[in-house]
């Protein structure tokens, strides 16, 4: 028997759920935050809480896609020495603890610096399952999407609410694991209202393509996962998972506060509005 | 080989591209569509060629620096873009970007600042077309540029502070593309230089390569030297581009050499930097070994920049331009020299050319040398002051 790729686990998780009538669950937290031990604890306690899956983001100085908490984050990681490697050290470390498929988050930069291949069979070593790259449109994304093919690995392509039927297109013709739907137009951070646009997005995108759509950007509360998951297949809290472990006073106050976030957004993808 | 425009994924060589959120990417294709569109329309032309003569005040003289050639034992000329309206080049981008805008029917600009002179010049650009301005600015640059962040809000533009990193031109671009993410669809955001993602790079050099244009009118020969600051690039992009592959005239892009090459403490990405993506292209940048961002460091605040426009890139690599640099401590005696020898005192970033041609005067012996001074240097005072204490 073939050996399970990153890109099956990732099918799995989306089957999985599904036999359940669920949407997946992915909470993003920057890696080495608060520092490089205790991260391995905060994302145990979140896949007891009941997330299926992770996206850990190496930090990067320059993160166009990113609000201010996420922005610090990362700043934070950098001075503490978070880089790359050390990064992908945590990935494996997570993956060891929870057995959850993980995705690791970065911008395009770090990747070209180390080279494609070899950055995507580094993340294969650290037991990944996938790659998003913020800053990689479907124009540029060749090379990549070859390197994750060659390495097992599951790469996102990302469409927006301002994305126009022609390259919606464009991102689906060249099969990506899932799609990454941006919620809101905007960078990362929390917002007061569910987002208006994930039924319009997803309507959108389900009548070309069976490929998985997991809504990220905005997405704070259980009401609002809630919400995204009635039309996706998939959603991706960061902000609100991150600005919780900064905002803690000690590991076991982040520790506390991300399982009973992290419980509250599972039972909420367990119990969805009925569609309309 | 210069081409006249990148390739259809708007590279120039492996340089360029549009590495940007998802979000941006439909934007920049109505961008570079409605571009080419007022680019190919003699009504567009017509009015930014107006507006560029009547109240730019292009086109700019081309003055003989008579007693400084003398000293320095060579005919030098220089290119006065510090006389156009708002005292840079900037401008030129600004009234056509504009433009642009209105044409596009948006009615708020967004714009990132190092300087100053690119908010100002957009500010200005913006009241004249009554449109909505916005300008993000790092702190370190709002200490030092302290009058042009009154003359942008005398224009009525809002000046937002930028807190990250070093709070220089970097955290300013990076703080504006975030700003756009947010605004896109309401808001264009007026680059003020040859950067950031396709057609940023092309179109502005388009704008600017007016400043060469000019110059091939003015001067009744060709020179043998021209001499361009270069920060993100776009005045020295503006003078060489319709000189590019005459091999009759050497091109050299003097970028900030800051503490000195040898320190690591400078802005010289052509120089010193490896290619990488920054802003949203593929170009030499300052980076580490992960591929994290280095910060620049200039005296002048428009070159203290880890980046540069992708086109000097492939440039530098085909050989069609010479970039070379010049110290913090060179570009600062220019600046006393161009003031006493011509009455003229330059930009920061415009002595750093001057300091080149200064140190180089004896290999330059009787040849004709144009320097692009691409501003003048009121915003710079009052830094210069409190340097020579
Ligand atoms: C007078 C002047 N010259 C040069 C520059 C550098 O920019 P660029 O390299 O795009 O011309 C600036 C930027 O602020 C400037 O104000």
């Amino acid at each position: 028997m073939a050996e399970t790729t990153g890109r099956d686990r990732l099918a799995g998780m989306f089957a999985a759920a599904h036999a359940e009538g669920r949407a997946v669950l992915l909470p993003y937290l920057t890696a080495g935050i608060p520092t490089f031990d205790d991260s391995v604890r905060l994302f145990r306690a979140m896949a007891d809480a009941g997330a299926d899956g992770f996206e850990v983001g190496i930090p990067y100085a320059d993160p166009l896609m990113d609000g201010p908490v996420i922005m610090r984050a990362g700043e934070l990681a950098l001075e503490a020495g978070v880089t790359v490697d050390r990064a992908l050290e945590l990935v494996k470390q997570v993956v060891a603890a929870t057995s959850k498929p993980t995705l690791v988050m970065t911008y395009v930069n770090p990747v070209l610096r180390r080279g494609i291949d070899t950055f995507f069979r580094q993340v294969r070593d650290a037991d990944a399952s996938g790659v998003i790259i913020a800053d990689l449109p479907a124009d540029e994304a060749g090379p990549f999407l070859a390197a994750a093919e060659s390495s097992g690995l599951g790469l996102a392509l990302f469409v927006a609410p301002t994305t126009d039927d022609g390259r919606l297109a464009t991102v689906l013709e060249k099969k990506p694991a899932f799609v990454y739907a941006i919620a809101e137009v905007g960078v990362t951070g929390e917002r007061d209202e569910a987002s208006s646009n994930t039924e319009h997005l997803a309507r959108r995108i389900r009548s070309r393509s069976d490929l998985p759509i997991v809504f990220g950007v905005g997405i704070s509360t259980a009401h609002h996962a809630r919400s995204a998951a009635r039309h996706g297949d998939g959603v991706i809290v960061g902000t609100a998972i991150v600005r919780r472990v900064l905002e803690a006073a000690s590991v076991d106050e982040a520790a506390a506060a991300l399982a009973s976030f992290v419980e509250e957004l599972a039972a909420a993808l367990r119990s969805p509005l009925p569609p309309d | 080989m210069r081409r006249e425009r990148p390739d259809d994924r708007g590279r120039f060589g492996a340089y360029g591209g549009a590495f940007a959120p998802e979000t941006l990417m439909p934007a920049l294709i109505d961008l570079e569509r409605a571009f080419v569109d007022a680019w190919e329309d003699p009504g567009f032309r017509g009015d930014l060629a107006g507006l560029l003569a009547d109240y730019v005040g292009r086109p700019t003289p081309v003055y003989h620096a008579q007693r400084l050639s003398a000293q320095l034992g060579l005919d030098l000329w220089l290119k006065r873009e510090d006389l156009a309206h708002t005292g840079a080049h900037k401008i030129n981008n600004t009234i056509a970007q504009g433009l642009l805008t209105k044409r596009m029917g948006k009615r708020r600009v967004i714009a990132e600042t190092g300087a100053g002179q690119h908010g100002v010049a957009t500010a200005t650009a913006c009241a004249l077309l009554d449109l909505e301005c916005v300008v993000y600015m790092g702190v370190k640059d709002i200490e030092r540029q302290a009058l042009n962040v009154y003359r942008m809000e005398l224009l009525g533009a809002e000046v937002i502070p930028v807190t990250s990193g070093a709070g220089t031109l970097k955290e300013a671009v990076s703080a504006a593309l975030r700003g756009w993410v947010s605004s896109v669809e309401s808001t264009h955001y007026i680059i003020g230089s040859v950067v950031g993602p396709h057609p940023y790079p092309w179109m502005v050099r388009e704008f600017q390569k007016v400043i060469g244009e000019e110059l091939q009118e003015q001067l009744h020969e060709t020179p043998d030297v021209i001499v361009a600051p270069v920060g993100g690039g776009s005045n020295a992009m503006g003078i060489f581009f319709p000189y590019v592959g005459d091999s009759d005239v050497l091109l050299v892009g003097v970028e900030a050499g800051g503490f000195g090459i040898e320190t690591g403490r400078h802005g010289a990405s052509l120089g010193e930097g490896s290619p990488g993506v920054l802003h949203g292209a593929m170009t030499y940048m300052l980076q580490d070994d992960f591929g994290q961002v280095l910060e620049a460091h200039s005296i002048s605040a428009g070159l203290d920049y880890p980046g540069v426009g992708p086109e000097h890139a492939y440039f530098k690599d085909e050989g069609l331009v010479r970039y070379v640099s010049v110290t913090d401590e060179e570009a600062l005696s220019a600046f006393h020299r161009l003031a006493v020898t011509e009455g003229i005192i330059p930009a920061l970033e415009s002595a750093h050319g001057l300091a080149w041609i200064i140190r180089e005067a004896a290999d330059l012996a009787e040849a004709t040398v144009v320097l692009n001074l691409s501003g003048r240097g009121d915003k710079d005072v009052q830094q210069v002051a409190a340097l020579d204490g």
